[in-house]
């Protein structure tokens, strides 16, 4: 825990601070409060409609306005978010998992099935992402789980690359040699020997992913895919929102500044998380 | 007394694959060793020098079993002999603490079930005989100098108590103090536990001051071996005089 808060401090070498770390985890924490917060308490309900208060403005009443359905708008950024962050850590869970064991058995054994299985994955990477998530989805069908599985496997070749790479990078130094000469099994050296030193570059690569899982997630929302209507999630209410961008621009901006600072919070934090050797 | 072989190589040939430039190039075999003929006996410290590039490294390798693909005989006595490399920083897994990496040839041991507290045992026995205290267990790779990191090194390649250790260069990195501490640390370990060490390096200056015999690699041939004073003293191959002459030990 100590050695946890000294990160936030002044490196005392070199009299700089972490502040890249510091405000992604200001942003996040932000938003995990609020998503906690919404888990045992929101103003109003997400789905209750309420036809006499269309598309009001900034009030106390309600503080992000309400939308054209006279639905409270901090309720349904509270319940929105909180499944965007759902499906964008079941796509960080999947891909990252697919990724990392895929990336470990090829870099570390390489040969012919290292060939295969990255000619398969360049083949996914020339597809763009939001594309070979919209196959995923025809195929699997429209829904919330659905769209986390199908963003899982579009995230698993970036991934696989990573984990590659570095795997490639550690499979010939000294200590996997003399791990190998004691004969350890290879299984126990890609996963307790080599794997533990990739953790760094894996972590900022994971929040990278987040952001893109959460902006992905909006996209795929945002044209009509995942989240159902009445249930919110921040992309199928933005798509709402923008037919309203001139007469009620609170409703679109509130939401906006929503998914800016999840997307900032995330990518902050791989950034401080990749400085943290340098502090 | 006779004494007896540890290990016996006949004719050894080790081969490695060069790979293909272009689809239509051939592939190249490189003649690494070309018929090595070496004995190591029980008990001594046998010198293995000569330049980069000679094969002493791929000799080393093959003996510990890295390097499968061999023809020739190599024989051994015992089983299981363990190596040392020469960087010590890429050669201790920076990611665990010493406690670990000095346990963990015990886990893997096929031949006997270490219980939990004979390898605690076993590891603080062995962080003594290196010279290092008890409270190095805690630390990282990263917290350690470059001669407790090659101390440790040397002590995760005896917990299996080997009666061979291959030491590929383990000087060459450590700056000459250090080198003078580790090699005393060398020959103590072969004095108290009676292994027997394959001293692998260039500088001729440290494998007269421990070996006993020595062998003088060249393009993958042992050009001379014999009794490390003797072929000092009057070395029979001009290569071998060329490498004293080098090391200033000769004019």
């Amino acid at each position: 825990m100590k050695r946890f808060l000294s990160l936030f401090r002044k490196n005392k070498a070199t009299g700089k601070r972490n502040s890249y770390l510091i405000l992604g985890c200001i942003f996040t924490g932000v938003i995990l409060l609020m998503v906690f917060i919404g888990l045992f308490y929101m103003p109003y309900s997400p789905t209750k409609m309420d036809a006499s208060s269309k598309l009001q403005g900034f009030s106390f009443k309600h503080w992000m306005g309400t939308d054209h359905m006279g639905r409270d708008v901090l309720s349904r950024v509270m319940y929105g978010s909180r499944v965007t962050l759902a499906i964008a850590a079941s796509t960080i869970v999947i891909g990252a998992g697919l990724g990392t064991i895929i990336g470990a058995l090829t870099g570390y054994f390489g040969g012919i099935f290292d060939e295969v299985s990255m000619r398969v994955i360049d083949a996914m990477l020339a597809f763009p992402s939001i594309l070979l998530s919209l196959v995923f989805v025809s195929l699997f069908g429209t829904g919330t789980y659905q769209v986390a599985v199908a963003l899982g496997i579009s995230f698993v070749p970036s991934f696989a690359r990573i984990v590659r790479g570095e795997f490639l990078r550690s499979k010939n130094m000294d200590y996997v040699e003399v791990a190998r000469l004691q004969g350890v099994s290879d299984m126990r050296i890609i996963f307790v020997h080599i794997l533990p030193n990739t953790v760094g570059v894996l972590m900022s690569s994971i929040m990278i992913g987040f952001n893109n899982a959460v902006l992905a997630e909006a996209g795929l929302s945002f044209l009509g895919i995942g989240a159902q209507p009445p249930y919110a999630s921040l992309g199928n209410m933005l798509s709402d929102a923008q037919s309203y961008l001139f007469n009620r621009p609170s409703y679109v901006i509130s939401i906006g500044v929503v998914i800016v600072i999840m997307v900032l919070g995330f990518s902050f934090l791989s950034e401080g998380i990749k400085r943290i050797s340098n502090y | 007394m006779e004494q007896e072989r540890v290990i016996q190589i006949r004719n050894l040939n080790v081969y490695y694959k060069n790979h293909k430039k272009t689809p239509f190039s051939k592939d190249r075999m490189n003649h690494v060793l070309k018929g090595v003929d070496l004995d190591v006996y029980e008990g001594e410290i046998l010198g293995l020098a000569g330049e980069s590039g000679c094969g002493k490294s791929t000799l080393a390798k093959t003996i510990v079993g890295m390097n499968k693909i061999y023809d020739g005989v190599l024989e051994q006595k015992y089983s299981d002999p363990q190596m040392v490399f020469q960087d010590p920083y890429s050669s201790l897994n920076p990611s665990k603490k010493i406690g670990w990496l000095l346990e963990e040839p015990l886990k893997s041991d096929k031949k006997y079930k270490w219980t939990k507290e004979e390898r605690e045992k076993r590891v603080k026995e062995i962080i003594k005989a290196v010279g290092l205290t008890e409270n190095m267990l805690d630390r990282y790779p990263s917290q350690l100098s470059g001669g407790q990191r090659q101390r440790i090194s040397i002590g995760v390649a005896l917990m299996r108590n080997p009666k061979v250790l291959v030491a590929d260069e383990p000087v060459s990195a450590l700056d000459v103090t250090i080198q003078a501490q580790i090699l005393e640390l060398l020959q103590q370990l072969h004095r108290n536990m009676g292994i027997t060490i394959l001293f692998i390096s260039h500088d001729l200056r440290v494998i007269y001051q421990i070996c006993d015999h020595v062998a003088v690699m060249k393009d993958g041939i042992i050009q001379e071996y014999g009794e490390t004073k003797s072929v000092y003293k009057n070395p029979s191959s001009e290569y071998t005089k060329e490498l004293l002459r080098a090391a200033g030990i000769r004019k």
